[in-house]
């Protein structure tokens, strides 16, 4: 009798780590402990928003830290988003507006428990940073009303004219001074020392400077790194509650010297799969990232050999690779310019010549705007950056839309089809070297 | 003397200033004086004294409404946008901008805010300002702020009609500017009292007359309506008072305004057009005009979903009043779809509501909804309810 040879097992890949991913996992998960058992510990817990995160100045009150969006993304990867979305909406939430807001509400309306089940307090402020996104503002009034936590706000002007003016500067020093620090002593009962502050930020600098080179390190060929999905990692400690800790600048170290290494050895990044092949593809990336489908999202690039050189998602919780550094110096001000130069308070005409300038910095091949439905900050005018964009690059430039974390809204075929044609574009563009001034290779007479 | 115009002959005015999206009002005032400028601005508020004191004609663009045919506007934004920056982007491009010499947008929203840096890109040769009002409200800090905005915005309209604008010229404004906010105030008192005799359907039209005219045309005009419109008597009818609130910026079809009124609502008060009546008094147009412009904002204006409530304790009082003060008996939400501020402002208001057992509907619309027949079923079901189930 024929017996039929049935197929292996697939075996589900294992996901690769290094030092590094280790290093950043263990920090959020401590920061996640040290959030539940803050209660516990007679600590104060703050919140606040990923742009214009002030961690630094957080830190001088001894708050456990909170961020309900890192919270809403971990949801979001962690496929728990969903049903706090429509938990939210049931209660009356449009489905029209953030789901970070409607991921949190409802999150929150489950009973205090965080992304990784473990407890997760009701925060005693919520240090509204107003900075680079309107339903920023929304959110917390809205946490505020349900449960009356008290709420101090900072208002980070608008770089209207993609310029901080010192009058803006100004404002937010004076807002710190006079609002901001004596609310968080008061909730803390800490009185605020400005050395302590200093020295926050004299580790946040070496952090800082550690990120730009791991970030910049895209430039080789190939690239050692994925600047976009493997760097949504690698800001994770710099951009939540980690920043000016030595635990932060081990970090960065670690990931440092591990990417350095691949330089040198001419290694593409590691992807949840393993090493990354043949580097095809060079993309620059605007736009947060959906977090449902994340690995599947990721696995449409690598697959293709397509590594993202670079992003601006990536630049959301400060923009660090023009310049930018904390100040010990100048404390207060160096937290305003903070504040003012995270990349979507940046006006669009800055957005645009910043991701023109990655094009060139980083030889991408391309622009890909991964739009989100319901991130009006990013996305409104996003189809104006990419035509201006590739009329400045003269580089194709590719246009899908997701969300951050309704499931809802992400259709894996449609986004596969449309990055797979993106991709070919690329290619063909590419042997053709069709473009401003080029012959093509292949003269049309010739052809028939 | 010339007779009064009878209000009919009023309405007829505004509506034609309405419908006009060429803005030939706006032309014809500026080619009256050569060297005239004209300034257009977006909601929620921007300081028209300013443009004002200038000599230049303030202009309020609530995009193009459900007249206008959106082909171009489209191809900048996402379905998942509201219409309103793809219509004021369809009207530029198409030209009926073209009158303008430099466009203002406050802070109302993101969607907003990122249309400014996009006007700086596509109309570089236009004049274009964000207005980043304050959401600190103490004098020495967000009012410095919002004095020093104010401040660049002088130089810069100083600049571009070739003289700086002085504090006596800036206090002029602002007492034109009293008379108007005074005008629009005894309309909307003299609508609470009657509504029978100021259907919203003609004061919104009158609120929009003012968004293209001179101030001091329009405060003419007002008071002129409010005349007229007391001498007939028109019919009183049983129905339920509503205040409006989610539609200060995409503005809804007048057709929506109407059927609201047709399904048995009197709208006693709302938040359509809030420059109008922004500030809630008059500004003091004898002293430092910046800085009482300043403590008029921080301390006497509205209260809308784009501004920060410091206190939880404050989210809805000023909904709250306008339903005491106006006599309302419900309150219809009325958001434009995909607007962030509305929409997400609409669940606090709507839990103070509750506590206050003040009923309320909501509904969605776009600038260009045409299907009136749901709104006037949820507003004329509503209406019903606040008759049969109200305590009397």
């Amino acid at each position: 009798m024929n017996t039929i040879a049935m197929p292996e097992t697939k075996k589900k890949p294992v996901v690769q780590k290094e030092d590094a991913m280790n290093l950043q996992k263990e920090l959020i998960n401590q920061n996640y402990m040290e959030l539940a058992t803050a209660r516990a510990n007679n600590r104060k817990v703050s919140a606040t928003f990923v742009p214009g995160n002030l961690n630094e100045l957080l830190m001088c009150f001894d708050f456990a830290r909170s961020l309900p969006e890192t919270n809403a993304l971990q949801n979001g990867m962690r496929k728990k988003s969903g049903k706090m979305i429509m938990d939210a909406e049931r209660d009356g939430q449009s489905e029209d507006v953030c789901t970070y807001v409607k991921a949190d509400l409802g999150m929150m309306m489950g009973g205090e428990i965080g992304p990784t089940g473990d407890p997760l307090p009701r925060p005693d402020i919520l240090l509204l940073s107003y900075t680079g996104c309107f339903t920023f503002m929304k959110w917390f009034e809205l946490v505020r009303h349900k449960y009356g936590c008290e709420t101090v706000m900072l208002h980070v002007p608008y770089q209207g004219e993609g310029r901080i003016q010192p009058a803006m500067r100004d404002y937010v020093v004076k807002q710190l001074k006079e609002t901001v620090i004596p609310t968080l002593e008061r909730i803390s009962g800490v009185k605020f020392d400005i050395d302590r502050l200093r020295q926050y930020m004299k580790e946040s600098v070496k952090a800082e400077e550690d990120l730009v080179r791991v970030l910049q390190s895209a430039k080789n060929r190939p690239s050692p790194i994925d600047g976009y999905f493997g760097a949504v990692y690698y800001i994770g400690p710099i951009f939540t509650a980690f920043r000016g800790t030595p635990e932060a600048t081990q970090y960065y170290n670690v990931l440092r010297q591990e990417i350095e290494q691949r330089v040198r050895e001419g290694k593409g990044p590691i992807t949840p799969e393993g090493e990354m092949g043949e580097e095809k593809y060079r993309l620059v990336v605007e736009g947060p990232p959906n977090w449902t489908s994340f690995r599947d999202f990721w696995k449409m690039f690598y697959e293709e050999g397509a590594v993202v050189v670079s992003s601006t998602y990536a630049k959301v919780g400060g923009l660090y690779d023009f310049g930018f550094r904390h100040d010990p110096d100048h404390p207060l001000e160096s937290l305003a310019d903070y504040c003012l130069g995270c990349y979507t308070n940046l006006n669009l005409p800055s957005r645009i010549d910043m991701i023109c300038r990655y094009i060139d910095e980083y030889q991408a091949d391309g622009l890909l705007i991964n739009s989100i439905k319901s991130c009006n900050s990013f996305s409104a005018g996003q189809l104006l950056i990419l035509r201006e964009v590739e009329k400045r690059t003269g580089k194709p430039a590719a246009f899908i839309e997701t969300d951050l974390v309704d499931p809802r809204y992400f259709s894996a075929a449609n986004v596969k089809n449309r990055l797979e044609s993106y991709f070919q574009m690329v290619k063909q563009k590419r042997t053709t070297g069709v473009g401003a001034g080029v012959q093509p290779v292949i003269p049309i007479a010739a052809a028939h | 003397m010339n007779a009064p115009r009878p209000v009919n002959a009023i309405v007829e005015q505004c509506q034609a200033l309405f419908e006009d999206l060429h803005f030939n009002a706006v032309k014809e005032w500026k080619a009256a004086v050569p060297g005239r400028k004209a300034i257009g601005y977006m909601p929620v508020y921007v300081p028209r004294e300013l443009v004002h004191a200038a000599g230049m004609l303030p202009v309020g663009i609530l995009g193009g409404g459900d007249a206008l045919e959106v082909i171009q506007g489209d191809a900048y934004y996402q379905s998942y946008i509201c219409r309103i920056p793809r219509s004021t982007i369809e009207l530029a491009l198409t030209g009926r901008l073209d009158s303008l010499d430099g466009m203002l947008f406050p802070s109302i929203c993101d969607v907003i805010r990122n249309l400014s840096g996009m006007w700086q890109i596509l109309f570089k040769d236009k004049y274009v300002k964000y207005i980043d009002v304050p959401q600190n409200y103490v004098d020495n800090i967000g009012g410095s702020f919002y004095v020093h905005e104010m401040q660049t915005l002088r130089e810069d309209l100083g600049r571009l009609r070739g003289a700086p604008i002085t504090d006596a010229e800036l206090n002029a404004s602002i007492a034109v500017y009293n008379d108007n906010r005074a005008a629009i105030r005894d309309l909307y008192t003299y609508r609470a009292v009657k509504p029978w005799q100021a259907p919203t359907s003609e004061v919104y039209l009158l609120l929009r007359a003012g968004m293209v005219l001179p101030p001091e045309a329009h405060t003419a005009l007002v008071r002129e309506y409010l005349a007229a419109t007391d001498l007939v008597p028109r019919a009183k009818r049983d129905n339920a008072r509503v205040v409006i609130n989610g539609s200060f910026c995409e503005q809804p079809p007048l057709a929506l305004i109407k059927s609201i009124e047709m399904s048995g609502c009197y709208i006693v008060d709302d938040d359509f057009i809030l420059v109008t009546r922004w500030l809630l008094d008059d500004v003091p147009a004898n002293s430092d005009p910046l800085q009482e412009l300043s403590k008029a904002f921080l301390h006497r204006s509205a209260s809308t979903a784009a501004k920060y409530d410091a206190k939880r304790e404050e989210k809805g009082v000023f909904l709250m009043k306008q339903v005491k003060t106006r006599g309302a008996e419900g309150v219809i939400f009325a958001a434009p779809s995909f607007c962030d501020p509305a929409l997400l402002e609409r669940p606090m208001l709507q839990d103070v509501l509750g506590r206050q057992k003040i009923p309320h509907t909501a509904f969605k619309y776009a600038e260009n909804t045409g299907q009136m027949a749901p709104i006037r079923e949820q507003a004329g079901t509503f209406a019903d309810s606040i008759k049969l189930w109200s305590a009397a």
